[in-house]
């Protein structure tokens, strides 16, 4: 095959940009490299092509940068924007691997272990909380808070792996919140912040005073 | 050192994180930038664009799905912006630009020294493409996206990507000639 050959020299010359730059297929790279090999008029032309390559990053190069007032005139804007619920649905995932992402293996290993023990005791640890909190053979009068599971404003919360049963005891009383069901898949409680609905402000501000507390590993809010 | 992917940056953002914003801005703002600029070919306008550019990522993080590599995915909004603004600018503007850019190319005696310069003249001809022309090969030759990548940026076909970038540098080429310049191709 050479370039006069009009069926497929065409195809392997259209592709020589991106051997230039690195960023064709494995099995691409294959064939222009055998092309190149075989074809010297090609070769002569992937020549232009690594010229025009170098020329087109100098000549972006030269371009310069933004001004420092960039970011600042970007994070005015961001300070300006409503503040944000705490995205649980779609991006859990993406943020957990994310995360997982950049550990490295052994790291990951160890983390993992460490992290399934610890979620275990946390469980066992926080039911006992939940236990004690609603006591043996109480009572309660109409007017006092209802314990409806499903009645109040809620967030969930994955406390952090090194938070004690004390800790975690101290910033549910210290917050006035309750562990209304829990632990669910990841480790994570649905906690009751208050025994009425609140405003999604409301609600928002407060998780995001809770998620400045070490014993929180992970807030969201939930219905 | 392990560097946070910018995959886990957007994650940390669609929660809210300022301090992932900050990195993923200074890793990114050069080349968005240099992309915009290239496209407006106007400094001030393309600085307010990146601002812009970026506020998005901020508001949309949540709904990335990672089917594009990041990068790609801010060039994409970029060239939205950048063409959004184009179409807003005013044809008073878009005359001057043209009257500069015609005066930009004039062939006065110091041009002409530097065009004995293969390099700087064939980075003017680069300049001189037409503006999807030029986007073509901005991305391919400094972005380094691939075929695939182009085409979900650009929005045509992967074939019409590689015949454009065909195109792009046989233009090139021609302009090249012009300026005495023969490459012997096409």
């Amino acid at each position: 095959m050479n370039t006069t050959n009009k069926e497929a020299p065409s195809d392997i010359e259209e592709l020589l940009p991106w051997h230039a730059a690195g960023t064709l297929s494995r099995r691409d790279t294959l064939r222009v490299e055998e092309a190149l090999a075989r074809d010297p008029e090609l070769a002569r032309r992937y020549a232009l092509v690594r010229e025009e390559l170098g020329e087109t990053i100098l000549l972006n190069e030269t371009l310069g940068a933004p001004s420092a007032h960039a970011m600042e005139k970007l994070f005015a804007k961001i300070d300006a924007e409503p503040l944000r619920k705490p995205a649980m649905s779609l991006n859990l995932g993406a943020r957990v691997s994310g995360f997982f992402a950049s550990l490295s293996p052994r790291t990951l290993a160890w983390s993992a272990s460490a992290a399934a023990i610890a979620i275990l005791l946390q469980a066992g640890l926080i039911a006992s909380i939940v236990i004690k909190e609603k006591g043996v053979g109480g009572f309660e009068t109409a007017s006092a808070p209802s314990t409806d599971p499903g009645v109040g404003a809620f967030t969930i919360i994955r406390f952090a792996p090194q938070a004690s049963s004390d800790d975690i005891t101290k910033f549910l009383e210290a917050n006035k919140l309750q562990i209304a069901a829990g632990p669910m898949s990841g480790g994570l409680y649905k906690v009751r912040v208050a025994v009425t609905g609140l405003p999604k402000g409301e609600l928002a501000r407060i998780v995001k005073q809770l998620q400045a507390d070490k014993v929180v590993g992970f807030i969201a809010t939930t219905e | 050192m392990q560097t946070t992917s910018d995959e886990a940056l957007i994650a940390r953002i669609a929660g809210g994180d300022r301090l992932a914003m900050q990195v993923l801005f200074a890793r990114h703002h050069v080349r968005v930038y240099r992309f915009v600029l290239r496209l407006m070919r106007n400094d001030a306008t393309a600085e307010d664009l990146i601002s812009e550019v970026f506020l998005d990522i901020w508001r949309q993080a949540g709904k990335f799905e990672g089917r594009s590599a990041v990068s790609t995915w801010m060039l994409s909004i970029a060239r939205f912006k950048a063409l959004s603004a184009l179409r807003r600018r005013p044809e008073q503007e878009l005359d001057e630009e043209t009257a500069e850019q015609i005066e930009d190319h004039s062939d006065d005696p110091e041009v002409a020294l530097a065009k004995k310069d293969k390099a700087a003249v064939l980075r003017e001809c680069l300049s001189k493409l037409s503006a999807d022309h030029r986007e073509i090969v901005d991305l391919v030759y400094y972005h380094e996206k691939s075929v695939e990548e182009v085409a979900g940026i650009v929005g045509i076909p992967e074939a019409t990507v590689k015949t454009r970038m065909f195109y792009a540098r046989k233009k090139l080429s021609e302009l090249l000639k012009e300026q005495g310049i023969d490459r012997g191709w096409p």
